[in-house]
């Protein structure tokens, strides 16, 4: 329970520090143009890498878990917003659940 | 700017920031269900979310700390994951008044995320401290809140519907990539490439040892940095992401 406690406080350090340093410390801009792609791109390939594969073995069985990736990737691409995708995804893999 | 200080008050903030609070409630409860299903006890769940207020970063180290995983890993990932907070944090640190003292931008800083960066950099004239803050507020409450509530349900509801829940979090996060892949080739195979290596550190013999945390560093970076590479940004894309 106290390294629990430790490693959260640790994560929530160094999340602090990265947003603290440019704001008090720096307040410069970045000018590698290199980096600053890198950056921009950085978001979507931690959410990817973090979705695939984990999403297939998010909800204790993998067909209903395909189900429901399915169903987030169609509604995603027919551009609903973030909490109807979330809802779809999940009816999707209830109702898989039943089926299978 | 010869003032320097901005007609926004706190109000204006809190009213901006209702729709962001609205909208990191279901993130929030994801990412508590979440959380229960790994078997983190509720008062850690808000703990993490009280004092980290990021879901990507969060949920990457909630299974550092659900698997009790040690701390080099936990820095490691948090540095990647909410490294793009340095840029935004950056860009935020030319848009403030001078409202914004040494005092303020330690406490401000805080609750810098991607939503709270977008409406304030969005805003024509430079914001004050007490407009941030107004805007903090609502999107901290509910992250908070869902936090607590996802994880109290989590721990309630029947077992079927708890594993049906635990595919939400992942679902937003495709809800959030997919729309910019159809609009940019670069995102596009940014995120493709990055999948790609994730599965590898996956199922891969050898790579297989390497923990969840480094894996998704590895593939995030390696990925960035190729596409950056083949796919530079325009910088007013940059500038509106």
């Amino acid at each position: 329970m106290l390294k629990m406690v430790g490693l959260v406080l640790a994560m929530a350090l160094v999340t602090y520090i990265i947003r603290v340093i440019p704001m008090a410390f720096i307040r410069k801009k970045i000018k590698s143009p290199y980096i600053n792609n890198l950056l921009y791109y950085v978001p979507y390939t931690v959410l990817s890498a973090m979705t695939f594969p984990y999403i297939f073995y998010s909800t204790g069985n993998f067909y209903t878990a395909l189900i429901g990736t399915v169903v987030a990737l169609v509604s995603s691409i027919c551009k609903r917003s973030l909490i109807v995708v979330a809802i779809l995804a999940c009816v999707a893999v209830f109702v898989g659940g039943i089926i299978l | 700017m010869s003032n320097c200080f901005s007609n926004l008050k706190f109000k204006n903030g809190v009213k901006d920031g209702l729709p962001i609070g609205l909208g990191y409630f279901p993130v929030a409860f994801a990412f508590g269900v979440q959380a229960s299903i790994l078997g983190v006890p509720i008062l850690i769940s808000l703990l993490i979310s009280m004092t980290n207020l990021t879901s990507a970063g969060q949920l990457a180290g909630l299974t550092i700390v659900a698997t009790m995983g040690s701390f080099i890993e936990i820095i490691a990932t948090q540095l990647v994951i909410n490294s793009r907070y340095f840029l935004m944090s950056t860009m935020l640190s030319q848009k403030t008044d001078d409202s914004f003292t040494f005092k303020h931008r330690l406490l401000t800083s805080t609750f810098i995320t991607d939503e709270i960066f977008a409406i304030a950099v969005s805003k024509p004239n430079n914001i004050s401290k007490n407009y941030f803050y107004g805007l903090a507020l609502l999107p901290y409450i509910g992250w908070a809140l869902g936090t607590l509530f996802g994880a109290t349900a989590g721990n309630l509801l029947p077992q079927s519907v708890v594993y049906a829940l635990g595919i939400a979090l992942y679902a937003m996060f495709i809800a959030i990539i997919i729309p910019p892949s159809t609009k940019n080739l670069g995102v596009l195979f940014a995120v493709l490439l990055s999948a790609g290596i994730s599965c590898l550190f996956y199922y891969l013999p050898i790579l297989k040892s390497v923990s969840s945390g480094f894996a998704i560093i590895i593939s995030a970076i390696l990925s960035a940095g190729v596409i950056a590479y083949f796919f530079p940004v325009k910088k007013e894309e940059r500038d509106n992401a």
